[in-house]
């Protein structure tokens, strides 16, 4: 259930972000989302890549400072006020998001949404939502889905 | 202590005769002097004892003003070795008042003064006074901090010693400061440089002018003749600079005349030498190099060629003002790497040491140096680590937070901290380079 994700810490300035992406790039690794969050001096670029390990040795390799965190994923029904019920899951659990992004959508338009959560404690998360009923999404599944 | 003069606006004043005379007597009375100092910390301290033992040199081996050179250096880093009363040469009984200033391993460093020091040092600011044209009569808005920094209670004495009105604002609160300024009739500031450009900036914001000001009393760090030129434009008063260290007395050892062609220096009480800061040998008048000072007169602590680590050069030509008093050119920068930001003395190894305080970070960091508008404002850039990179943004700004505060705990001001990706910073010949200044000066 849980997926590796990889921050990289980023200065706030023009050029730094394609770095990585270059880097990544030249290793052959396929970046399969991505979120960059951003404050006034330093920005966090968090992605999810298949091989998680090489894709750390690169960018390592290439002066960056990598942390390799585990978000979960979770399935949302692809309709007005999906998220909302998924999220009404949460707070009844006590669940705190430290963020969360959008992986994919599904193929089958309708269907369901796929995004991606950091949790405090996403083992605790993980048993709590499955006995909710919340759609969480091995990593497996999640690396076919996009064909990767 | 009102003046016992009752002098003329701009007139001659009386205290500032020894600015006047002739070279030859000036020079008869530096060397009685000197030899009356070397003598006296030859008896009482034995850390200078030991070092004239070492050289083979007795108190009467100072013939001549020549031989002033044949004397060990005092540095530093034996104010912080013997701290804190070390280098005092009278008992505590006879000293009237202590200050310290900032030092590199968090311990200050004392400097004493006995009555007679205390008299000495409010005529020297007395002179400074006059030199800028100031007198009986004119309102001084000391903007100097009070306290163990010498140059809140430096100015302040002077200022009453002239027999003008003090007010004695001490630092900061910069409304307070204009409001002062413009209602109690200010004729003179005391400040430093870059925080009186502050506070042309907030009066500009808040459309007031400056009243009846038409003297700034300006030191504490080092300044330009460009950011002179700026305010004098901006607010038409006449920008002085002066010069003083708190090793030597404060505030007073020297200050520019209404020529304004660099500090003359207090001879009478202070020798100036200049040497070449690696190998020690003096350099002649006219040549740039380090400034070394002998206190004449200093009973409480008489410091014996003291390394300021100034570097500046000797004007041997006679000023137009018609002193005899040497000048020397205004100090732009310092042969080690202290440096001065808002008038507080900053060491890089401080800044490590406050960096080093905050769990999980390693010191790996740059000090940028930069002045904006004319306010010097300081940047600690601090390299990211996988140790403490956090994955969360509120983590991260946590941990600046606790760097500024650890900084500002250390220094006493807030600067701004910085994380910075690793290896972005300049390294050179395995030795970091701490310190960048960008500041124009």
């Amino acid at each position: 259930m849980k997926i590796r994700q990889l921050s990289l810490f980023l200065e706030n300035r023009p050029g730094q972000l394609r770095v990585p992406f270059k880097v990544l790039g030249e290793a052959g690794i396929d970046v399969l989302t991505m979120s960059l969050a951003d404050t006034q001096q330093f920005g966090i670029l968090r992605l999810v890549v298949k091989d998680w390990e090489r894709a750390k040795k690169v960018l390592e390799a290439a002066g960056s400072v990598v942390n390799i965190t585990d978000v979960i994923a979770l399935d949302v029904p692809d309709r007005p006020g999906g998220l909302a019920g998924v999220l009404e899951s949460f707070d009844e659990l006590g669940l705190g998001i430290e963020y969360m992004y959008a992986f994919a959508a599904s193929r089958e338009r309708g269907s369901h949404a796929t995004l991606l959560v950091r949790l405090e404690d996403p083992d605790a998360a993980i048993r709590q939502l499955g006995s909710a009923g919340v759609k969480l999404v091995p990593a497996d599944e999640l690396f076919k889905r996009v064909g990767a | 202590m009102k003046s016992q003069w009752n002098d003329a606006p701009g007139g001659f004043h009386p205290a500032s005769a020894p600015d006047f005379l002739p070279r030859a007597q000036l020079q008869a009375l530096q060397l009685g002097r000197l030899q009356a100092i070397v003598a006296r910390a030859y008896e009482r301290v034995p850390h200078f004892r030991d070092r004239m033992i070492a050289r083979g040199l007795g108190p009467t081996d100072v013939r001549s003003l020549a031989d002033v050179a044949r004397l060990p250096f005092t540095v530093k880093a034996d104010l912080r070795d013997t701290y804190p009363f070390g280098l005092f040469a009278s008992p505590m009984e006879e000293v009237v008042r202590l200050h310290a200033s900032s030092g590199t391993t968090g311990k200050p460093i004392v400097v004493a003064y006995t009555e007679a020091d205390v008299q000495v040092w409010t005529s020297v600011m007395v002179r400074s006074f006059v030199a800028c044209g100031l007198h009986k009569g004119d309102v001084i808005q000391n903007a100097y901090g009070y306290g163990l920094f010498t140059g809140g209670l430096g100015a302040h004495y002077g200022a009453e010693g002239l027999g003008a009105t003090v007010i004695p604002i001490s630092g900061g609160n910069t409304e307070r400061q204009l409001m002062v300024l413009q209602d109690f009739g200010v004729t003179a500031i005391c400040c430093t440089p870059s925080y009186f450009v502050h506070l042309v900036e907030k009066a500009k914001e808040a459309g007031i002018g400056f009243g009846k000001l038409k003297v700034g009393v300006f030191g504490a760090e080092p300044w330009s003749e460009g950011m002179r030129e700026r305010i004098e434009a901006e607010t038409g008063i006449k920008a002085y600079d002066i010069y003083g260290l708190s090793e030597i007395i404060g505030p007073g050892v020297g200050i520019e005349c209404q020529q304004q062609a660099g500090p003359h220096i207090f001879e009478d009480h202070f020798f100036p030498e200049i040497i070449d800061p690696v190998s020690g040998a003096p350099l002649p008048d006219g040549a740039e190099g380090e400034l070394v000072l002998t206190t004449l007169s200093k009973q409480a602590m008489p410091m014996i060629r003291y390394r300021t680590r100034d570097i500046t050069s000797i004007y041997a030509e006679p000023c137009g003002c018609g002193r005899t008093i040497r000048r020397i050119r205004r100090i732009g920068r310092r042969s080690d790497d202290m440096f001065i930001i808002r008038g507080v003395n900053v060491f890089p190894s401080q800044v490590e040491t406050a960096l080093l305080k905050v769990e999980g970070t390693l010191p790996h960091y740059q000090i940028v140096l930069t002045r904006e508008k004319g306010l010097d404002s300081m940047e600690v850039q601090v390299e990211v680590t996988p140790e403490f990179f956090s994955d969360k943004i509120r983590a991260l700004e946590s941990l600046q937070h606790k760097l500024a505060d650890a900084v500002e705990h250390v220094l006493g001001i807030r600067v701004k901290v910085t994380l910075v990706e690793p290896r972005t910073l300049a390294r050179s010949e395995g030795k970091a380079k701490r310190v960048v200044d960008k500041r124009q000066i």
